[in-house]
């Protein structure tokens, strides 16, 4: 069966100011994928995830989102975001786990109207889905780092996009929670079918979890299934990733 | 004074409401400026904005006075009620913030001092003009009941139905950029608008809502109610409720004070809002 490609990213360049950041970017993100986006601080991932979400803008290369070019593309609400700065926000706010993932529907709600009985629905459904449902109530400041990141991820899947895309989401969660965290991620992939997009530093975590990695440091390095990445030797690795790196042993069962 | 009268002639304070306007006056404009400075109190305080109310009063005072002098220097000004001088001043001054943060990007407080000194700077200035200090302004500073009229009335109504309207349609907009700007900003909202909407709803509730409390305490009711709320309010709904709850107590309790003893209803609203906000505090303390 032919899958469609939902992201498609073809002979991108990107310069700030005058220093090249991303050089000769072909991507493609399968419709159901789980692509784990690595590489270095510094090696673009954010620049490229921006580029994706339409917050710059490319002078050189092509980006389509669900086969259609960017600068023609309106229906943002079908991807969803959630950035590394959720982790940033003020943490006092007296805001509801409910109020806040409500958020990520004001813009599908429109200006000047208010929400009604279907987007309290939808918000409950979403909390549901990454498991926060007992949380609904509380203010989001009085939960762990962990639960206040899926809560972020409700917002950004209340209003049912068909991609997700996540900025190093693990950041300031701790190594207890990472695991089930990213169980849920699995559950958002392969029970609801979205399309996940996941930018992390950190290869060792992901590797037995994601379906596709791509390998960016400036060029994209490697990008393909997880299959033949496990296959690359050391050497090969430790080439595209631009240092020295080591795959923790877990995927070899696989 | 008509207060001490009435206190010697032992009328009780509702009965003395039916009898006399200047009462209605300050009794509509007081319960009503309970519940729109602390509603949007609550937005200003999540957002660490508090400071600003501070600033922009100030700038209000400075739009009074000079309302005051040229009601004595223009005959054709005379008609004019100083608080729209206040309101002028007050949204100039809102627009001048944002100009001085944009300017200032890695010092974005210095606006409030820059603002809260030009404010008082050109205030006395016209105040000297105006042949220094008298009961007017005196009663601009620390708020009055004996001061309100009919014209300020009708003003303190406008401009709360105006706040009461568009909190009511924006909710969902303030509330995002409140709890995240960069999300509201990356989400497709017209951040820009609805803080620009906002800013102008501030600067026009300080002008109103001085005219009770008084310039150098309106900060106060926008705050102090939120101060108390934030601490035990579940979500930000409850937060806004509780905060005018709060406000609302405070404004009673001055202008009752106001009438029997003859205080500044300024300083025991804001007594009143600190003695909620410590009992809100030592609560919270006990139940932990």
């Amino acid at each position: 069966m032919e899958q469609k490609t939902v992201i498609d990213i073809r002979d991108v360049n990107f310069k700030y100011d005058r220093e090249n950041v991303l050089e000769d970017i072909h991507l493609s993100v399968p419709q159901g994928a789980f692509v784990g986006l690595v590489g270095p601080n510094g090696s673009g991932k954010s620049t490229l995830l921006k580029i994706i979400l339409g917050l710059l803008k490319v002078k050189e290369g092509e980006v389509q989102l669900f086969g259609i070019p960017q600068q023609k593309f309106k229906d943002w609400d079908r991807i969803g975001f959630v950035s590394q700065k959720a982790n940033s926000f003020n943490i006092g706010f007296p805001a509801t786990v409910f109020e806040v993932v409500m958020g990520g529907l004001a813009k599908k709600v429109g200006l000047f109207r208010r929400p009604g009985q279907n987007e309290k629905e939808a918000v409950v459904k979403a909390v549901k889905a990454v498991g926060m449902e007992p949380y609904l109530n509380r203010n989001i400041g009085d939960l762990s780092g962990g639960q206040q990141q899926r809560v972020f991820i409700a917002r950004a899947i209340v209003s049912n996009p068909s991609i997700l895309i996540l900025d190093e989401p693990t950041v300031g969660v701790d190594s207890q929670n990472v695991e089930s965290f990213y169980h849920m991620l699995t559950y958002l992939n392969e029970e609801l079918g979205m399309t996940l997009l996941l930018v992390t530093h950190d290869i060792g975590t992901i590797t037995d979890k994601v379906t596709h990695v791509a390998c960016l440091n400036k060029y994209l390095h490697f990008h393909g299934s997880m299959k033949q990445f496990i296959q690359l030797d050391e050497q090969e690795l430790s080439h595209l990733y631009g240092h020295g790196i080591r795959l923790l042993d877990h995927h070899h069962d696989h | 004074m008509i207060i001490i009268t009435i206190i010697e002639g032992k009328i009780s304070m509702i009965e003395a409401i039916f009898q006399y306007e200047f009462l209605q006056n300050a009794f509509l404009a007081g319960a009503i400026i309970g519940v729109i400075a602390p509603l949007l109190g609550a937005f200003i305080v999540v957002r660490r904005l508090s400071l600003i109310a501070d600033a922009l009063s100030h700038v209000t005072l400075s739009g009074i006075a000079a309302g005051l002098y040229l009601g004595q220097a223009v005959p054709a000004f005379a008609a004019v009620n100083p608080l729209y001088f206040g309101m002028l001043f007050s949204v100039g001054g809102s627009l001048l913030i944002e100009r001085l943060r944009s300017v200032y990007k890695h010092y974005q407080e210095l606006a409030i001092p820059i603002m809260m000194s030009g404010g008082i700077g050109v205030g006395v200035i016209f105040i000297s003009l105006a042949d220094g200090f008298n009961t007017d302004l005196f009663s601009y500073l620390f708020g009055s009941v004996s001061a309100v009229s009919r014209g300020d009335l009708y003003a303190v109504i406008t401009i709360s139905l105006i706040v009461l309207v568009t909190i009511f349609f924006l909710y969902k907009e303030l509330f995002i950029l409140s709890f995240d700007e960069e999300y509201a900003k990356a989400s497709g909202i017209p951040a820009g608008a609805v803080h620009f909407a906002f800013i102008i709803l501030t600067a026009l509730v300080i002008a109103v809502s001085m005219r009770i409390v008084g310039v150098l305490l309106v900060s106060s009711l926008m705050t102090l109610p939120v101060a108390a709320a934030i601490r035990i309010a579940k979500g930000f709904k409850q937060t806004i409720w509780l905060s005018v709850l709060f406000g609302e107590t405070a404004v009673l309790v001055g202008l009752f004070s106001a009438f029997y003893l003859d205080l500044a209803p300024g300083g025991t609203i804001v007594v009143t809002s600190i003695i909620m906000l410590l009992a809100v505090i030592l609560w919270k303390k006990e139940r932990n």
